[in-house]
């Protein structure tokens, strides 16, 4: 096929970049790796500030960074990438021109110049606020603003996806059906639309407040709708992350999915459960009913966990059918030993989905349950769980997928290779015992955003128990060897853009090929007793039964409390 | 490289699927079912559920509520800004206003006995989290939440806010006594 624009063809995976796609791409990876540093600075300060006995920062400093930390890492940093793989599933994956390249300028301009503006009130001490802002705290006018314009921005973004997608579709570059990388990348999109719409909603109101146009906010309708957005924008994150897992499966192994009915009709049951009012984060309010809070945590089914164990046992089905297809069948875990870790593509992609569903899921589930919700609400029990969703989860696949963007997308060969062998297991188990510490702090009772648990100046002041000081300072020191595998992910990718070995990127020009359906081959005849997956059916079994025993002792410890009705 | 690729199949929908995967949707999806009834299971057999018993309110009816309630049942004063404890009797309402930033009055209560708290905030969002027992409620300004509690066990409780209002958050931190 001949185009106008211009393309290139990966000499090494065979991935065709459109000119102008590739070069967003690019920006949108690079503007999420520097979010990424000052949050990682940020994330040291804050550490050792909670590990009571360093408390680096005086109260003031803490708070300012906190706000900082949990919208540049949550927000800025995931979402930049994301734009990054929304193209990259839609122009690079299915060998199509960008939509509208000067909208996705635009779009990538508002969200650099709204991180930007919101950053510098927060760090001029105007919107020491939370990432959450509750009102009737008061923050600037500038720090909501900024806000808007970095969603607006990210809205546009995902209009260019869609575009593209349409683009792919009306010019023929590829036959069938979409990719399941590119599906579960729409789920992430269509969600986003949804999340960002409910952020303006309440953000838009929130600011004329600020700026003194509007008198009052209701507390609980701003809690409400902002955790529409709030929460939504983590399934966001789980779509985008779960398609990144699919990708890796794929590029490492050859992986094809086990089935692309339940694949994909998991990756719909996130956007069809993906709690409209979020109502989990509500469950501890006053204000609403019972029977809402129940059926809205829920509906009845929890079907958008259901659909996260479904890919829990999918993606590293896929992986086990293709390395038993290629002869590793003995036993049940032949398949796992014998996987290459020390490739940090699979290490890191591996690791984030271990942590993601022992650690972030079923934490998350327990918290999402209405009576149990008491026992952590706001406690620090509640960042232990998004640490092991977002950071282990999320961040963890992304940092995976780029090892293999760096040789792919930037035509560079990965620096220190030794050290990125070693970064997913730094980061990912650093990160994990973080999570699991912050955990136990939060089953002590130690509360969330909280400079100093000895109350200092109070006049009735409460003793936490020692070991919830010895589980802070598990954090401090978990954390910091995190924050050390997050700095050795900047070094390797900085680096390697920077003074990597340059590789052949293959030459530009008009021509481009068409997206084939590949040939199609048998799931069966490599497994265990009529098991396709064996191993990967004993590992889910495990998870089943730590899921349940962690759940059913929660409502053990519930019982001993004091009577509430 | 599969699932980067179309799928294989033009009528994707119609392969079968194989039975680890069945297995695996079937049996999560009864825990699943099982996790929804744990809910409402417990509002009927469970002792521990979280009241919805809300009124609109404004700080300035609240605050008189909390000080009649006070002059009642008022049985000492504590620390240098002789805060007032009160003990009031079983099934008595009880007004607890969270505010920048302590929490007022002190109670004293019975073990065994049940009280109707009343909650609300006079300005910020705040966290009511009882010490140790590690019981969380949202406090939000402009609602009253009556939450009916049965202390369990004697001892010298704390509650710590929990929900960010300030600079001096960390100097919000109370006590209920249960004798």
């Amino acid at each position: 096929m001949t185009n106008a624009e211009l393309f290139r063809t990966c000499p090494r995976t065979g991935l065709q970049f459109h000119k102008s796609a590739e070069t967003l791409i690019k920006l949108n990876a690079v503007a999420a790796v520097l979010a990424l540093l000052l949050g990682g600075i940020i994330a040291l300060l804050i550490t050792l500030t909670r590990w009571q006995a360093v408390h680096l920062l005086n109260a003031e400093n803490f708070y300012m960074y906190l706000t900082a930390h949990g919208l540049d890492m949550l927000v800025i940093w995931i979402i930049f990438f994301e734009i990054a793989i929304l193209y990259f599933c839609s122009s690079t994956l299915l060998r199509c021109r960008l939509a509208t390249p000067k909208l996705a300028w635009l779009a990538f301009a508002l969200m650099v110049i709204g991180t930007v503006t919101f950053n510098a009130t927060i760090f001029t001490g105007n919107a020491t606020v939370m990432m959450t802002s509750y009102v009737p705290l008061p923050g600037h006018p500038a720090f909501y603003l900024g806000l808007i314009l970095f969603a607006v921005g990210a809205l546009i973004g995902c209009f260019v996806f869609l575009g593209t997608l349409v683009v792919a579709r009306a010019e023929k570059t590829y036959e069938g059906s979409i990719p399941l990388v590119t599906f579960g990348a729409l789920t992430a999109g269509i969600i986003a639309i949804f999340t960002i719409a409910s952020g303006a909603i309440i953000l838009i109101p929130t600011f004329l407040w600020s700026a003194g146009y509007i008198k009052s906010i209701d507390p609980l309708m701003y809690r409400t709708i902002w955790w529409a957005f709030g929460h939504s924008s983590q399934q966001i994150n789980v779509a985008a992350h779960v398609a990144v897992w699919y990708a890796i499966a794929a590029i490492v192994f050859g992986a094809k999915p086990m089935s692309e009915r339940v694949s994909r009709t998991a990756f719909v049951l996130y956007i069809l459960f993906l709690q409209l009012a979020s109502a989990h984060h509500l469950l501890a309010d006053p204000g609403l009913s019972t029977e809402w809070k129940v059926f809205n945590t829920s509906y009845a089914m929890y079907l958008a966990v259901l659909a996260s164990m479904i890919h829990g046992l999918t993606v590293p089905g896929s992986i086990e059918v293709a390395q038993r297809g290629k002869g590793f069948t003995r036993g049940l875990f032949e398949w796992i030993r014998k996987a290459p870790w020390s490739n940090p593509v699979f290490s890191g992609m591996f690791i984030s989905l271990i942590g993601f569903g022992f650690l972030g899921g079923i934490s998350g589930v327990m918290m999402g349950t209405e009576q149990l919700n008491m026992l952590i609400h706001n406690t620090i029990y509640v960042p232990g769980h998004f640490h092991a969703t977002v950071v282990i989860g999320t961040t963890l696949a992304f940092m995976a997928l780029t090892y293999f963007l760096i040789p792919t997308l930037f035509n560079r060969e990965v620096i220190l290779p030794g050290l990125a062998k070693w970064q997913p297991y730094l980061f990912g188990l650093g990160m994990g015992v973080f999570c699991l510490a912050m955990m136990g702090a939060g089953t002590l009772g130690v509360p969330r955003r909280h400079w100093d648990i000895t109350f200092a100046g109070a006049a009735l002041p409460y003793e936490f128990p020692g070991a919830a000081w010895l589980m802070l300072a598990i954090v401090g020191v978990s954390g910091v060897v995190a924050i050390i595998g997050g700095a050795a992910y900047i070094l390797i990718t900085v680096g390697s853009l920077l003074f990597g070995k340059r590789l052949d990127a293959g030459a530009y020009g008009h021509e481009t090929t068409v997206l084939r359906m590949p040939v199609d081959t048998a799931l069966t005849g490599h497994g265990h007793a009529g098991f396709v997956a064996p191993g990967t059916f004993v590992f889910a079994l495990v998870f089943l039964t730590a899921f349940i025993l962690y759940y059913f002792v929660n409502w053990k410890y519930l019982s001993t409390v004091w009577g509430l009705s | 490289m599969s699932a980067i690729q179309p799928p294989a199949q033009r009528i994707w929908w119609k392969q079968p699927l194989d039975k680890v995967e069945l297995l695996w949707i079937a049996i999560a999806f009864t825990w699943c079912l099982v996790m929804f009834f744990m809910m409402p299971y417990w509002h009927v057999y469970g002792k521990q559920n979280l009241s919805s018993e809300t009124y609109r309110v404004k700080p300035e009816l609240f605050s008189r509520a909390a000080e009649e309630m006070v002059a009642k049942w008022k049985v000492r004063e504590e620390t240098d800004a002789k805060i007032p404890v009160v003990a009031p009797p079983a099934g008595a309402d009880v007004y607890l206003i969270a505010r920048l930033w302590d929490w007022w009055p002190l109670l004293e209560l019975e073990k065994g006995k049940t009280y109707r708290l009343h909650l609300t905030s006079m300005d910020y969002q705040h966290g009511f989290s009882l010490q140790p027992e590690n019981i969380n409620i949202q406090v939000l300004p402009g609602y009253e939440h009556v939450v009916t509690v049965t202390p369990n066990r004697a001892g010298t409780y704390a509650i710590v806010c929990n929900e960010f209002c300030g600079i001096g958050h960390h100097k919000m931190v109370s006590k209920i006594y249960v004798k």
